[in-house]
């Protein structure tokens, strides 16, 4: 039996998308690219990165309003701009904040550079976890870990083991390691303080950055 | 205490408790509020019980510790009944002279009356004290009248009446629909259309279903709900049980934080005596309603004031909010339709039911119907909790009824809505007060927090406060909120250091839109709105920090001087000893003088400056 | 450690997880901070993972895993308060005590918290010690309590 489906407007294409679904997966399904950090097929989207941001409107008009593609549920009737102007400027001020924090790595210097991002304005730090929670999602919903956890609030909040110890529910899968994208190093390495890559977006350097060899840095995490 | 099994049960306990406190020929009302705590009010009301008992009083006058009555300024408020006469400001001492003058002999006791602030008159009764008397106190009316511990003393005053003629007389949809026709909005800031948000909840599939009461109430400088819950915490139950009933509701729960004790306890004492009377549990009344509330408490959290975060909090998880693309009615606590509503909100249910939607809806403007609590706060000669019907101007609030400016300086502003609002510039004080127009002018009315600012208030501090205020309450989970205002706080860490240059003013506001569009919540899309209306009307202060390295109210400490006025020092040299940094030099008799290196800029010396000779420039 | 007062503190509230928060800070009241071997009893009782519990306390600024100080000291974080001048009362005590909001002197004697709007805001600057209220306070004001309470050698809440 054919599943349910709802009609929306997809960067002003008309389709048909499974009822239950989201954003995400409806312009992944048709092509349509849009970044994203904290998110993971098979782990349940998390929101937390706002990066995959959309513009959100109605068939009828009306007030639009950004929302995370990742956790919005398709309905119908709904219009959807990946790429409006509202969306990239929203886009590059979080790529910005992003690898103002955490430029060493290497998904924040991707999506800077895909952003087209120059410059940064905010003195830099060189935090390596980016609070993804990936990692997290991974122990709790595929590997029954349950050694992972959020700990403390706002700007102090971490990744935690329960009072710091590994519990013996943890059998060392690596699991979080695996998914973690702070595990990932820029391509040419560590940066030098303040260093944007961006090297993928110059075409001359392009085939020399990419130790694979494969097309820039939208390769495994951003598929083209 | 009695079983009230039905309607009649209920009239005949209230007039029984008439009967029996109609013995006493005096009564005495106590604040009982945190704020008159602060002041001493619970000696005032142990001396007056000890008094009372020697004087043989005890058949002859009641008293009560009542809840918060709303002018802390004047605390602690003494009231004596049926005369009318308000004291204020009332001491241990002045116990034994107001058992023998006023209570024995009628006399009044002038040095404890209000002074009107204008006519420097003295004002004996509570109706003609200024302060009151352009409020329309609907709400907080029996406040003053009750003690919230005692359910006899709600009942007495008409309490659970409405309970009585919603589940004898109504239907759910016809309880839902008055609501809707009273134009009741939330209360805790939103605004929602509260008729509808309970439609969407009855009409919602899922059970059980839950109706659940905010009083996080985070907003810094708001604490009408807190006076609500306190003062009169069966009113609220009786506006869930309501509820309940409209909703098909059967668990409740009152969220408190856990900075409110009393609120806390005082809540749980109204719940187990309904539950012992009958108004909760099952079979309410003989209708068949079976609905029983549960106090949660909070842990300090701003973020847990957000419905979905509460709802999250109550689960025994972290505050966190959710995405409301599928809003808490539909899925809600545990998966299930949830009914949130704000401690104000159910306390105006209780009226619309008794008095009827068209009476609530003559209150107020077209869009916003009924009365608003406001807290009334910071640089305003009276201070405290002013109720009054939607519509009323900011400048009616803020001169006519809290007596304009605290230390004789300009007014220059008013913040409204706590984080999620913005400041409001004097020459807009004639603008009405309800939930649209303020939003107009770049802030929003909010849960009712009002911060009266004079001239000495730097707007560029008032941001970093704010923005610092949401960086520390900040939930973490969104990457907009959470580092957004980090570097928002940096910039105007950056400004009041006198580090800002050309480009400061630029990347804040570029950043605030992109916080404010992207945030996952509430609590990040609102937090760039003190920063803008700031920036929106106090531009030019802005630039003063950024191109001249000046703070011209003189409060950023890295870019201001303490000095001693020559002309004004008398020498007494009191300034020098509590000097931390010994860095006042001079000779007794004659004018100090501070030595800048030296100075830590604590202000301490002008707080002992008897001659207000310091100088901050 | 004496875990039976856990037991009771549980039972009271039917061992519901609605109740956690409430349940966590009846045992702070008892314990003076929450013990890792009493969250571990309540993760079993309770149902709720490990990782939840040690996620929820470190959540909430109520909750301590530290002994808290003999005298708690807790500073108003609420706009009016800032207004009228709190700054200049939290530099003081930083200060005085030598120690950051959060944290507790060497000698456990004093604990310095500031928290966000205790709603007594008519009053403030408002700073709480040892559950009493003191309205008004500068930093001198706000000095001599604590020199006075550093000195009282009695034990017991002054």
């Amino acid at each position: 039996m054919k599943p349910k489906t709802v009609n929306l407007t997809l960067d002003g294409a008309l389709i048909e998308a499974e009822k239950g679904s989201t954003i995400l997966q409806a312009a992944r399904q048709f092509g349509i690219h849009i970044p994203t950090v904290c998110y993971l097929e098979n782990l349940s989207p998390y929101g937390g990165c706002r990066v995959c941001v959309v513009e959100i409107g109605h068939n009828g008009g009306g007030k639009t309003f950004l929302d995370t593609s990742c956790t919005h549920e398709v309905r119908e009737g709904i219009v959807v701009q990946t790429k409006s102007p509202r969306v990239i400027r929203a886009r590059r001020m979080l790529a910005e904040l992003l690898v103002a924090s955490a430029p060493n790595v290497k998904i924040a210097q991707d999506i800077a550079a895909r952003m087209g991002l120059l410059r940064v304005r905010f003195p830099m730090e060189d935090q390596r976890c980016i609070l993804c929670g990936l990692c997290i999602r991974m122990c709790s919903e595929q590997m029954d870990g349950r050694a992972l956890g959020f700990a403390g609030r706002g700007v102090t909040k971490r990744v935690s083991l329960p009072f710091e110890t590994r519990p013996e529910t943890c059998r060392l899968c690596r699991g979080c390691d695996y998914v973690c994208p702070g595990m990932v190093a820029p391509c040419p390495g560590i940066k030098e303080p303040g260093e944007l890559c961006g090297r993928c977006t110059r075409l001359e350097e392009m085939p020399n950055c990419c130790p694979t060899g494969t097309f820039g840095c939208f390769c495994e995490r951003n598929p083209l | 205490m009695r079983r009230i099994r039905t309607v009649f049960d209920l009239e005949k306990w209230k007039r029984e408790i008439i009967a029996k406190q109609g013995q006493y020929e005096t009564e005495i009302s106590v604040c009982g509020g945190t704020g008159c705590h602060a002041y001493g009010c619970k000696k005032v009301k142990n001396e007056l019980v000890k008094a009372i008992r020697k004087n043989g009083y005890r058949s002859k006058v009641r008293l009560k510790f009542t809840g918060c009555r709303g002018f802390c300024e004047r605390g602690p408020i003494v009231t004596i009944q049926p005369q009318g006469i308000f004291y204020q400001r009332v001491q241990e001492k002045d116990v034994p002279a107001i058992l023998s003058e006023t209570v024995a002999q009628g006399r009044v006791l002038e040095y404890l009356l209000y002074e009107d602030a204008v006519t420097k008159r003295k004002v004996t009764s509570e109706k003609d004290v200024s302060f009151y008397q352009k409020q329309q106190r609907v709400v907080l009316e029996n406040n003053g009248l009750i003690e919230p511990t005692k359910i006899e003393d709600y009942i007495r005053i008409g309490g659970y009446q409405a309970l009585a003629k919603a589940l004898g007389e109504m239907t759910p949809d016809q309880i839902i629909d008055e609501v809707k026709a009273a134009g009741l909005r939330g209360r805790g800031g939103a605004g929602f259309p509260t008729g509808i948000k309970w439609e969407g909840c009855r009409k919602a599939p899922g059970f059980p279903k839950y109706v659940i009461c905010n009083c996080d109430e985070g907003d810094p400088g708001a604490y009408m709900d807190r006076s609500l819950l306190e003062g009169n915490p069966n009113l609220i139950l009786e506006g869930m049980i309501v509820g309940a009933y409209a909703m098909g509701a059967k668990q409740g729960f009152i969220y408190v934080r856990h900075e409110y004790p009393l609120a806390c306890r005082n809540a749980e004492t109204a719940i187990s005596q309904a539950r012992k009377v009958g108004l909760l549990g099952q079979n309410i009344m003989g209708s068949g309603l079976d609905f029983d509330v549960e106090i949660a408490q909070g842990g300090g959290a701003f973020v847990c004031g957000e419905s979905t975060a509460l709802i999250a909090s109550i689960e025994g998880k972290v505050g966190e909010p959710r995405s409301k693309q599928t809003h808490t009615v539909i899925q809600g606590l545990w998966g299930k339709p949830t009914n949130l509503n704000n401690v104000e909100t159910w306390a105006n249910i209780p009226m619309i039911i008794q008095q009827g939607s068209q009476w609530f809806s003559s209150m107020g403007t077209e869009k916003s119907k009924g009365t608003k609590i406001f807290s009334l706060v910071g640089q305003v000669k009276n201070t405290g909790l002013v109720e009054v019907p939607m519509g009323i101007t900011l400048k009616e609030i803020i001169f006519d009824i809290g007596g304009g400016p605290q230390n004789g300086k300009r007014i220059k502003a008013v913040q409204t809505g706590g984080p999620s609002g913005g400041c409001i510039p004097a020459p807009l004080f004639d603008l009405p007060v309800d939930f649209d127009s303020l939003t107009q002018v770049g802030s929003m009315m909010g849960s009712g927090g009002m911060i009266v600012m004079e001239e000495g208030t730097c707007m560029v501090d008032v941001a970093k406060y704010f923005v610092h205020f949401l960086q520390e309450e900040s939930c973490g989970k969104c990457l907009p909120c959470r580092e957004g205002l980090k570097r928002m706080g940096e910039i105007l860490e950056g400004i009041t250091d006198g580090q800002g240059n050309g480009e400061s003013l630029f990347l804040l506001e570029e950043l605030a839109q992109v916080v404010a569009d992207t945030s996952l919540c509430g609590l990040g899309k609102t937090a760039p709105n003190p920063v803008l209306s700031a920036l929106r009307y106090f531009r030019p202060e802005f630039e003063a920090h950024i191109e001249q390295k000046k703070c011209p109210a003189a409060v950023c400490t890295p870019l201001i001087k303490y000095a001693i006025s020559q002309g004004g020092c008398t020498g007494c040299g009191a300034c020098q000893k509590v000097c931390p940094t010994q860095a006042i030099a001079g000779e007794r008799k004659q004018p100090h003088r501070i030595l800048a290196e030296l100075c830590g800029k604590c202000g301490s010396c002008r707080d002992i400056c008897k001659a207000n000779a310091v100088l901050v420039q | 450690m004496d875990y039976k007062p856990v037991e009771g503190i549980i039972g009271r509230y039917q061992g519901k997880r609605t109740a956690l928060i409430s349940i966590l800070h009846d045992i702070q009241d008892h314990y003076h901070y929450l013990p890792e071997g009493v969250l571990k009893k309540v993760s079993a009782r309770l149902e709720m993972g490990l990782s939840n519990i040690y996620g929820v306390v470190t959540f909430y600024k109520s909750f301590s895993l530290v002994p808290k100080g003999k005298h708690s000291i807790t500073l108003c974080l609420g706009t009016a308060c800032h207004v009228q001048g709190r700054g200049k009362i939290l530099r003081e005590m930083t200060k005085l005590l030598n120690i950051e909001p959060g944290e507790t002197t060497r000698d456990k004697k004093f604990s310095l918290q500031v928290v966000n709007c205790l709603g007594v805001c008519a009053i403030g600057p408002v700073m709480l010690v040892d559950g009493r209220y003191y309205g008004e306070m500068n930093s001198l004001k706000a000095k001599r309590i604590i020199q006075k309470l550093g000195t009282n050698k009695g034990g017991g809440k002054a």
